[in-house]
């Protein structure tokens, strides 16, 4: 397979990067069992994370991920550099730049941050999450866990619940399960169902409905805690009553033999309880464990300075 | 090449006799048919107790950053503890001896064996590196341009089990 310079989005990937990505992540999870985890696939090169929003588990999967295949790991610290004191993005890059890291790991609140630092960095590129945009390693770490579940995912059927509107996961995950032939379904409060959603995508109002269409896999999305005092935003009360993983709803879920998955943190409580957490279908501990394997084998196929970056 | 896979097996039996822990590892891709003939001969001969591995050594290449594809991996498949085992890698041809320098380093990565051995069936000349093999099926002799290409039926499924010797230009 060619190497890539950048990982931006779902979109601009072949079906060919795709399986590539997903398959090599197999035998990279295999090193988790070995006594020695850790391959010397990029020894001497270095991966700086640049989170301009906090995530401390997509960080830490990432550098996880970097350690396993020997990189050193650095981290820019936005909260405590000069960016709070007004320093722009491209300023920050040129910085990156002069210190020649080889991979760069961005997270922004503004979507298409990810793509602008593309443009003006050598290094590779992989966007850990852009506003609303995209989130593209969590889509495969998703796709993967399915693979792990489903021998063949076309046919299948996942529900996503939650903020569609504001999720990138959501975005990423159901075009990367769709593009594998999946079929999926959004359970969502109208005011948090997106305005535009592509017709062979089924729309829910509530869990009843939702599970007539008979899914296999319930996709929970995380419940942004700051968003619970918006004015179209439910109660935590409200939301785990009429969207949330209940103690009642586990039980039709087991009865079924329907899987859950999350992309983390949870929030106990909201978007599933603490015996949807014990359910023996949930594949939350799996994403995880599976995003480190993902993301090793995306490092290991990006190249700085690969053709087919951002023009 | 039935013959000197023979040879190869023999060999391997007579200097492991009485190994408790004797493992066959093939270096992907045609050390790993290699590794299973060497095994199917050594039961022939009664040594039922043969421990068989492959080992996907492209994460321990030392060209890998120079390659211009990415490799697909086929991932390693040791499903036994190396530790204390008696080790053979097999590889169809040692040339500059690299491919075996990142197969022991990657083997050292999976435990501690008690000792590690190299067979292959194609010794030629080439070597970068101070390498040398414990039982050869066959000594070559080439010129530096040219290349040894061995086939294995099960692996390039053309229907035979054949070494070709080509030069630089008739390499496809």
């Amino acid at each position: 397979m060619n190497p890539r310079k950048d990982l931006l989005d779902i979109q601009s990937l072949t079906d060919e990067e795709i399986t590539f990505v997903l398959e090599n992540a197999v035998p990279f999870k295999d090193l988790f069992r070995r006594s020695v985890k850790k391959v010397p696939t990029l020894k001497g090169r270095t991966m700086l994370t640049l989170f301009y929003e906090p995530s401390t588990r997509t960080r830490s999967s990432f550098e996880v991920a970097a350690s396993r295949l020997s990189a050193d790991i650095t981290h820019f610290d936005v909260e405590s550099s000069s960016v709070v004191k007004g320093e722009s993005v491209l300023d920050t890059v040129e910085t990156l730049e002069a210190m020649k890291v080889d991979y760069i790991v961005v997270r922004h609140k503004q979507a298409g941050i990810p793509n602008l630092i593309a443009k003006n960095t050598a290094a590779s590129v992989i966007n850990a999450g852009d506003g609303w945009h995209a989130h593209p390693t969590q889509a495969l770490l998703d796709a993967f866990t399915l693979r792990e579940i489903f021998k063949d995912l076309r046919g299948a059927r996942t529900l996503i619940v939650g903020d569609i509107q504001h999720s990138r996961v959501a975005r990423s995950t159901s075009l990367l399960l769709r593009r594998l032939g999946m079929n999926v379904a959004y359970l969502a409060p109208g005011s948090l169902m997106p305005r535009e959603i592509p017709p062979e995508i089924p729309q829910f109002g509530n869990w009843t409905d939702a599970l007539d269409w008979k899914p296999d896999v319930v996709y929970l999305l995380r419940v942004q805690t700051e968003r619970l005092d918006e004015p179209f935003f439910p109660s935590a009360a409200e939301y785990h009553k009429n969207y949330g993983l209940t103690d009642a709803r586990v039980q039709i879920l087991r009865e079924r033999g329907i899987y859950v998955m999350h992309p983390g943190p949870v929030n106990r409580g909201v978007e599933i309880t603490d015996k949807g957490m014990d359910y023996e279908r949930t594949l939350i501990n799996a994403q995880v464990e599976n995003g480190i394997a993902v993301r090793m084998s995306v490092l290991y196929w990006l190249r700085p300075g690969a053709e087919g970056g951002v023009s | 090449m039935a013959g000197a896979v023979r040879r190869l097996a023999e060999a391997i039996s007579a200097k492991n006799k009485g190994a408790r822990k004797l493992a066959l590892i093939g270096i992907h891709k045609r050390g790993v048919p290699l590794a299973w003939r060497i095994a199917h001969e050594l039961r022939a001969m009664g040594d039922a107790d043969v421990l068989i591995g492959t080992i996907d050594i492209t994460q321990y290449r030392d060209d890998l950053a120079m390659m211009k594809m990415v490799p697909k991996l086929e991932g390693s498949d040791i499903p036994f503890d190396i530790d204390d085992a008696q080790v053979v890698l097999c590889d169809e041809v040692l040339f500059t001896g690299r491919s075996v320098r990142a197969a022991i380093d990657e083997l050292l990565d999976h435990g501690r064996p008690a000792r590690v051995q190299l067979a292959v069936l194609i010794d030629r000349d080439g070597r970068e590196f101070p390498i040398q093999p414990d039982y050869v099926g066959e000594k070559v002799s080439v010129s530096p341009d040219e290349r040894v290409a061995v086939r294995f039926e099960e692996v390039d499924g053309d229907g035979e089990d054949a070494v070709y010797v080509q030069t630089s230009k008739a390499v496809k």
